[in-house]
């Protein structure tokens, strides 16, 4: 029994610090974001109260750092409220994949699973269930990832606060290249048929397209249209795989 | 300003968004299209993020070799297609940027 008890544990543990490792590059591309967010959001009229508690209640890194931009130039909060909403709006896509993962689970794990949802928790939570499949302990593997995003993040943003104003020019330094590079490592892996490259190349010219457009929200656009002309493709090979199967078929006969 | 009001404002849109349908989740059963569908996720959207930091770096086209987003995404590319490895995808693709912007300048 006891045995069993400390194996649960342990398996927990393991997974809760595989959850970690498998976030560190993401940490890693996280840490310049955080720094410039406190640094950026110091120099606002927001006290240095308000630039933590952003961090620490909204935990949505573009969106916090749009709100900077946006209370910089003198808009009032309504209208920084309303632009987080579509700024995040995304994140509706990320829960409604993750959904049947969720399900077993009682509504005092899934609201904190909720509110760590952000592109990187997401970004590894997905590639981990696309290796994996369905896992009965997924929340371990994901708290250990989105709990080490979430104390990093603070971190990062009173390191900010503090000192973020000393480094020169630090938001020109290319650091965002990080998380590009982190990103291209889950996506590709996951490009293997036609339906899938179609889907990236798809979202990646839409998303230059409509970059202009307000509120992030042609990202959305290009992410929602890349997944329609995923399901065309899909679609369309699944019927000639079913056509070439009734061919045979008619041939065997 | 009200801080308290904007912060609050915040994490309610943005805590709703990811919570809502987690909320409902007992109650709710997406038809099987949209399931599939839903699998495209995680490529539609990173790579809508992806693109306009490499092709846009500074909010406008810049298609270029003069563009060292380009070069470290393409070797990042080639790598993460090559090993499908994360940790080593990251760090070849940070050092080919990191070089080809040290070139440009040099």
């Amino acid at each position: 029994m006891q045995t069993t008890h400390n194996q649960l544990y342990s398996s927990r543990a393991k997974l809760f610090t595989l959850g970690m490792k498998d976030c560190a590059p993401l940490i890693l591309a996280a840490i310049p974001f955080g720094i410039i967010y406190g640094a950026l959001g110091q120099s606002t009229e927001l006290t240095a109260w308000a630039v933590v508690a952003m961090s620490v209640f909204v935990f949505a890194g573009s969106s916090q750092f749009i709100a900077v931009g946006l209370l910089a130039s003198g808009a009032a909060w309504p209208v920084v409220v309303l632009t987080t909403f579509f700024v995040n709006f995304r994140h509706l896509l990320y829960s409604a994949n993750l959904l049947p993962h969720v399900k077993p689970y009682s509504q005092s794990i899934r609201a904190p699973m909720a509110f760590l949802l952000t592109d990187e928790s997401f970004a590894v939570a997905s590639n981990y269930l696309t290796d994996h499949g369905k896992q009965e302990n997924f929340h371990w593997y994901y708290f250990g990832a989105a709990l080490f995003m979430y104390l990093n993040w603070q971190v990062c943003t009173l390191v900010g606060l503090f000192i973020g104003q000393s480094i020169p020019d630090m938001a020109n330094w290319g650091l965002d290249m990080a998380m590009v590079v982190a990103f291209i490592g889950i996506v590709v892996p996951c490009l293997h048929n036609r339906a899938t490259l179609a889907c990236a190349l798809t979202a990646g010219a839409l998303s230059l397209i409509t970059y202009d457009w307000p509120h992030k929200t042609g990202l959305l656009f290009s992410a929602v249209a890349a997944i329609l002309v995923a399901m065309y493709l899909e679609a369309k090979s699944a019927q000639q795989t079913n056509a070439v199967g009734r061919v045979e078929q008619g041939a065997n006969k | 300003m009200n801080e308290v009001l904007l912060i609050l404002g915040m994490f309610v849109v943005t805590f709703g968004i990811r919570y809502v349908l987690f909320a409902v989740a007992d109650n709710i059963e997406f038809p099987d299209k949209l399931k599939r569908a839903l699998n495209y996720v995680p490529i539609a959207v990173l790579t809508a993020i992806i693109f306009p930091a490499v092709f846009m770096p500074k909010g406008e086209l810049f298609v270029s070799t003069d563009n060292p987003y380009i070069v470290g995404a393409i070797v990042a590319v080639v790598i993460s297609f090559w090993r499908k490895n994360m940790l080593l995808t990251v760090v070849t693709g940070l050092v080919a940027f990191a070089a080809w912007k040290w070139l440009l300048i040099g």
